[in-house]
């Protein structure tokens, strides 16, 4: 591939729950479309925004020279349970780990709790006798003789998929992979996922978890995935079909077939590659993502231009996106937290009296009461009307008249005649606690990240996020704001920036007074090989990292390893150097400490626009019209100056209080704050300094 | 007050949640107790000047949120004014003041902003080691149970004080991850301190004094309404539970008035030999928690919303244990206090709450040692397990999950790297879900052994095992605890004793109780528990009056 991504045309195809995202760039300008989903043939989709978007471009679909895709297909399937029949082979005695969970309930006060289902129900949960031991030795051998019988179980009951998961396997695979040899051998046609294969960490209830969502998947994808190649050939498009997973980087389709869990979330993680993008473009090294839509919001930390990772995450979760009742995924992963709070999150007043904000959504039908759909209740979208940063009679471009009337009787009735507040104090209550349980989130994600969220610009995308963010960043006492252009199709625009990238992750305990250099040269040298084997000769970066803590501890911190042979000393002093800057000073007194898992991440980088960085403004452009908004720093309404995005050519200022319109949303200024239109055409939006 | 002032009361309600949030974060972050990090047994507050809590972490358990309610203010009666200082960090372990046993240390941090004190913030842990006999029921004495830490300074004016550290390393088994969680504890106090200023910088108050009454108006107000449209009147309840060495009886009495809910335990057992014995603020939280979950499960804990759920014992009964009674398992009676406090609430509040569930944690401590005096590694390995819950009224109870703790168990291939012991069975308990209309939570079966040339000693802290979980309405009782060796032989049920090599440890944890006459429950769902193997043939002929054959035949149909 390498030369012809630079020359020719790139396609990148977001899937998402309602819309379907094509960006089309050519020669570094980017076209592009929203289609509807399709439910039952989701590649018609991408053929049906395909067409547009080369109509658009003018090109012909054969000029594409690659297609970046996306997909929630993966985790809607997880969510809707709309997988294939599938059996967990594990070991005797676990049968229920991925029922057992944590043993714990999500919710400490709720009596009618009801806790997530398992994805593999009891009786499709097969043992094995055998056991691995904790550090890799063979306590008992497989028990070959009961394989037979295994596969005559799984061939009678008709299994299409069998995700295999045995204790200590992250120690040492023999028995996985000597279960799945002899199994395949008897039974074609059927699908086998390991858990050495597919997530290789230690605790067995996350490795089961994700070994077993990935069989459940893997046959819908693999489908999937092979109709899309073939119909994009249909299209004239010979290009390489190239897939995002969920850590931001790009497999191909064989890998993604074998591992379609690995495309969970992927579609949030293109939010995150734009953000990151941006921030490399305008010369921004520590970035929050904040990307808020209809019914939920995302928040990513990017420091470096580079989106934070995780091991593990929590998908499908049932209750109010509670922590712990969804199923956790342990993949790298692009680490962002995800609230119930969007343009169509409903509020309603609680028994203290309380505003309370979503995450129950009224969506996009009926939707907000103002969408005269039938919607009663009010939304986020409500209040914004109500407070005058929504223009009624110009919303999504003039396509559609909001009834603002609708907004504010449904307002008062649900939550100011509750309250005593007349319609404007209540919309601004409902404002104010959905601003405050976003920045509440953002701070709590960059506590456990160990940063200082006050010194970072936040980047503002999706439908909503413009509307709030400036309210935001005051809020969290950020000084810089940038909302870019394309914020509608963010993560499709986002795919075409994602670089080649795997990272390859294994759990191997190994404490620092028991150090080998060839043990650890070895663990790096096998993730390192595993690693650029699914990036190919285009590497251009290894990052190593070391998942670190103090012996006893439970919590792992990562730490960057330098180039070349790791030292001993020198991982000890980085790592009491990355604890202090977490938690304050290190633990003296002689407590060991240990390496729990280890990573290497390689990269090949995508062709990239170059480095544009930020401009100052020429001149503050004069306001066209006013009219009365609502400013949550004064409580109360002030005129406000409306001033249409199209109309700004780089270097034109806006000093707030104004409101900056486009078709898809609109960007609050508030007084004391000013935008600046940029070259690339992102509004930079900083704090007058006073 | 102006609408916006209501409003902008509102949102700092909600910081301050999200501060103390944060807080308790920190500390499963930096903890090297497992308890805290992977099961998160801890709690962490902040307290207006006079002690009153304003606001409590989410995560955390029902023994820690209420007892520390409490505990802050017991650190003020030892320090006067002139020695609250900024910097100080102060310290206990003491069961009476703090939070039921030496295990559970509880830190309290005094918040100053511009000078001025403005509350505390606390925070509660479990830890590893405390010294003396262990984590178990032996101690005849809170002296023989650990080392007792008073109420005391451990940090002054931010110096830490080294007399203690050194004090703490020559008594504790593990002095370096006590002391480690010692720092973590402060830690945690001090993140919620930086949150607050940065919150009274932005807000532009001076102190917390107008939020707090705001919020303690809005949570009792909330609390009295709920109390105030259940019916009036008294309502006793008993249970028998295992004890130690002999039954214990659990009664109470609970009022409910225009003033609150009052539970009074009033004939209750006297306290036992052996640890199991609670002190009162620890009896008084599950109380609380219990009534709370039935009553008012959804009011933020603060001392307002706390305040109207009153509880009293006497002096020298096992829910009110008199210093130097040994303390050390106070969890396995206390757990139970939510049932007792059930079962009053039935009366009241016909088909709201669950059935009896196994309620007290399954925990185990293993002491493992090379078999026959060898050498090798020795090691101190702590493990959680839970039985089931009671069957609710409209749902079935959960299997092998904690109630009334907020615990979490740990993943067995971490707990195998912290001691030569290898698990040959984690798993449900078919057939131990008491029958009924709902049925009963699963317990599960663990089968234990020391690796190959290792022995162990295990500290047993089990109760239901002669006397089960009971049904509500009708339903069946839950499956008694077991525990013995894989040959056979009989083990006590609480104490610590030998495994030698090579023999396994069997556990079979209780299961919860039915709801409802088991001959109402649909037959689809007794299939698919016949299906799942959740239940015996043997069970649904015996306890549900069903042919297993027929129920088959009848879905083919």
């Amino acid at each position: 591939m390498g030369g012809d991504r630079l020359s020719a045309a790139r396609l990148g195809a977001d899937i998402g729950g309602t819309f379907t995202d094509l960006a089309l760039e050519v020669d570094g300008a980017i076209y592009s479309a929203k289609v509807l989903t399709n439910y039952a043939a989701p590649e018609q989709a991408i053929l049906d925004g395909t067409k547009v978007v080369c109509e658009r471009a003018g090109i012909d679909p054969s000029a594409i020279g690659i297609v970046i895709h996306g997909t929630t297909l993966a985790t809607n399937a997880l969510i809707e349970r709309r997988g294939a029949k599938t059996a967990l082979v594990t070991t005797e005695g676990f049968r229920d780990v991925i029922e057992m969970r944590t043993e714990s309930r999500f919710d400490q006060y709720d009596l009618n709790i009801v806790l997530p289902t398992p994805l593999i129900p009891r009786q499709d949960r097969l043992t094995i006798g055998g056991r691995i031991g904790a550090d890799g030795t063979e306590l008992r051998p497989l028990d070959e003789a009961a394989l037979d019988g295994l596969a005559e179980t799984i061939a009678a009951r008709g299994y299409r998929s069998v995700a295999i998961g045995l204790i200590h396997s992250y120690a040492n695979p023999a028995h996985e992979r000597r279960v799945r040899e002899v199994l395949e051998a008897k039974l074609p046609g059927v699908s086998f996922s390991i858990s050495s294969e597919v997530s290789p960490q230690m605790r067995e209830y996350e490795r089961f978890n994700t070994v077993c969502a990935n069989a459940y998947v893997r046959p819908m994808m693999a489908d999937y995935l092979a109709r899309l190649e073939s119909r994009i050939g249909e299209l004239g498009i010979e290009a390489p079909l190239y897939l995002i997973h969920s850590g931001g980087g790009l497999i191909n389709v064989e890998t993604a077939m074998a591992f379609p869990v690995r495309l969970v979330e992927s579609g949030p993680a293109g939010g995150a590659i734009f953000a990151a993008d941006l921030a490399r473009r305008l010369g921004l090294d520590r970035v929050l993502s904040f990307d808020m839509g209809g019914t939920t919001a995302k928040i990513c930390l990017v420091d470096d231009a580079t989106p934070r990772t995780a091991r593990t995450f929590e998908v499908a979760r049932t209750a109010r996106f509670a922590k712990g009742s969804g199923m956790p995924i342990s993949i790298p992963v692009i680490e962002m937290i995800e609230i119930g709070a969007g343009g169509g999150s409903l509020a309603a007043v609680d028994a203290m009296s309380r505003i309370t904000v979503g995450p129950e959504s009224a969506g996009s039908e009926p939707g907000p009461a103002c969408y005269g759909r039938g919607g009663t209740r009010p939304a986020i979208t409500d209040a914004d009307v109500i407070l005058g940063r929504i223009d009624p009679g110009n919303f999504a471009g003039g396509a559609m008249t909001l009834d603002a009337e609708a907004s504010r009787s449904a307002v008062s009735e649900h939550v100011g005649s509750r309250l005593g507040l007349d319609a404007e104090a209540a919309a601004f209550g409902i404002a104010e606690v959905v601003d405050e349980n976003m920045a509440n989130a953002a701070r709590v994600h960059a506590v456990e990240s160990g940063k200082d969220i006050s010194g970072y610009t936040m980047v503002a995308f999706g439908g909503a996020a413009p509307l709030h963010a400036q309210r935001l960043c005051t809020k969290l006492g950020v000084d810089r704001l940038v909302v870019p252009p394309g914020a509608g199709v963010g993560s499709a625009i986002g795919f075409l920036r994602a670089p080649f990238a795997y990272e390859a992750v294994r759990s191997q305990l190994v404490r620092l007074h028991e150090w080998d250099d060839a043990e650890v040269a070895g663990i790096l040298s096998d993730l390192t090989e595993q690693a650029s084997s699914f990036v190919g000769e285009q590497a251009t970066r290894v990052e190593r990292t070391a998942f670190m803590r103090y012996a006893g501890q439970g919590w792992e911190i990562p730490v960057i390893l330098p180039e070349g042979a790791v030292d001993r000393d020198r991982l000890n002093e980085d790592f009491r150097a990355a604890y202090t800057r977490f938690f304050g000073r290190p633990i003296e007194g002689g407590v060991t400490v240990e390496v729990v898992t280890w990573s290497v991440n390689v990269a090949a980088d995508a062709d990239a626009a170059p480095p544009v960085g930020t401009r100052g403004a020429t001149g503050d452009v004069a306001k066209p019209a006013t009219r009365q908004v609502f400013d949550a720093g004064e409580g109360a309404f002030i005129e406000t100056g409306i001033v249409e995005r199209e109309a700004l050519s780089p270097g034109d200022g806006v000093a707030g209080p104004a409101i900056v319109v486009e078709r898809e949303t609109a960007t609050v200024i508030a007084p004391g704050w000013r935008a600046v239109m940029q070259d690339e055409g992102s509004l930079l939006i900083e704090r007058v300094a006073s | 007050m102006s609408q916006i002032e209501e409003i902008r009361r509102q949102v700092m309600w909600n910081r301050l949640i999200s501060v103390v949030e944060e807080q308790a974060l920190t500390l499963i972050r930096t903890a090297f107790s497992t308890s805290v990090r992977e099961a998160g047994d801890l709690s962490a507050g902040v307290f207006d000047p006079e002690g009153r809590m304003i606001a409590q972490a989410v995560t955390g358990t029902p023994g820690h949120v209420n007892t520390m309610e409490a505990a802050v203010r017991n650190f003020l009666d030892v320090f006067p004014e002139e020695e609250r200082l900024e910097g100080d960090d102060w310290i206990t372990n003491d069961p009476w003041l703090g939070t039921g046993h030496l295990h559970d240390i509880t830190m309290v941090s005094p918040s100053f902003y511009k000078g001025r004190l403005v509350g505390y913030f606390a925070c509660t842990a479990h830890v590893v080691d405390v010294g003396g006999r262990g984590f178990g029921a032996d101690g005849k004495s809170v002296y023989e149970e650990g080392i007792q830490i008073p109420i005391m300074k451990f940090a002054d004016a931010g110096v830490v004080n080294r007399e203690l550290l050194r004090l703490l390393e020559v008594n504790l088994r593990e002095p370096g991850q006590v002391i480690g969680d010692c720092y973590s504890l402060a830690a945690c106090n001090q993140v919620g301190h930086r949150r607050l200023v940065d919150m009274l910088d932005e807000s532009g108050m001076d102190d917390l004094s107008g939020l707090a009454e705001f919020i303690f108006a809005r949570s009792e107000a909330a609390t009295m309404e709920r109390i105030n449209a259940l019916p009036a009147g008294r309502y006793e309840n008993a249970m028998r539970v295992d004890g130690y060495d002999e039954p214990l009886d659990l009664k109470v009495a609970l009022t409910i008035g225009n003033e609150g809910v009052h539970a009074d335990y009033e004939g209750t057992s006297g306290e036992s030999r052996w640890g199991i014995n609670v002190p009162l603020i620890y009896a008084k939280a599950y109380t609380a928690y219990g009534l709370k979950c039935a009553i008012a499960p959804d009011i933020p804990n603060n001392t307002a919303s706390l305040a109207p759920f009153t509880v009293s014992a006497p002096p020298g009964s096992i829910v009110n244990a008199q210093r130097p009674a040994p303390v050390a398992l106070r969890h396995v009676v206390g757990q139970m206090l939510p049932d007792v406090v059930f079962g009053a609430l039935e009366q009241a509040l016909p088909g709201h709450v669950p059935a009896e569930g196994a309620s007290s944690l399954w925990n185990v401590h293993f002491s493992l040692r090379p078999a026959g005096g060898g050498q090798g590694r020795r090691a101190e390995v702590l493990m959680f397990n839970s039985g089931g819950t009671g069957a609710r009224p409209e749902l079935d109870g959960l299997n092998a999950t904690a109630f009334p703790s907020g615990v979490m168990t740990m993943p067995i291939e971490a707990t195998e790297h912290t001691g030569p012991i290898v698990f040959w069975r984690k798993e449900l308990r078919p057939g131990s879900g008491g029958a009924g209309r709902s049925r009963g939570g699963l317990g599960q079966v663990l089968e234990i052994e020391a690796a190959p040339g290792y022995e162990f000693d295990f500290s047993a802290m089990f109760d239901r095992c002669r006397h089960p979980a009971r049904g509500r309405a009708g339903g069946g009782e839950g499956g008694n605890g077991v525990v013995r060796l894989d040959d056979g032989t009989e083990l006590k049920p609480k104490g610590w004793q030998h495994v030698p090599a090579g023999r396994k440890l069997i556990l079979e944890a209780a299961g919860g109780a039915g709801y409802g006459p088991a001959a109402e429950r649909p037959a689809e769902k007794i299939r698919a528990d016949l299906e799942g193997g959740y239940v015996t043939e043997d069970e649904v002929r015996a306890k549900y009056g069903r042919d297993p054959a027929e129920l088959q035949e009848a879905s083919e149909d």
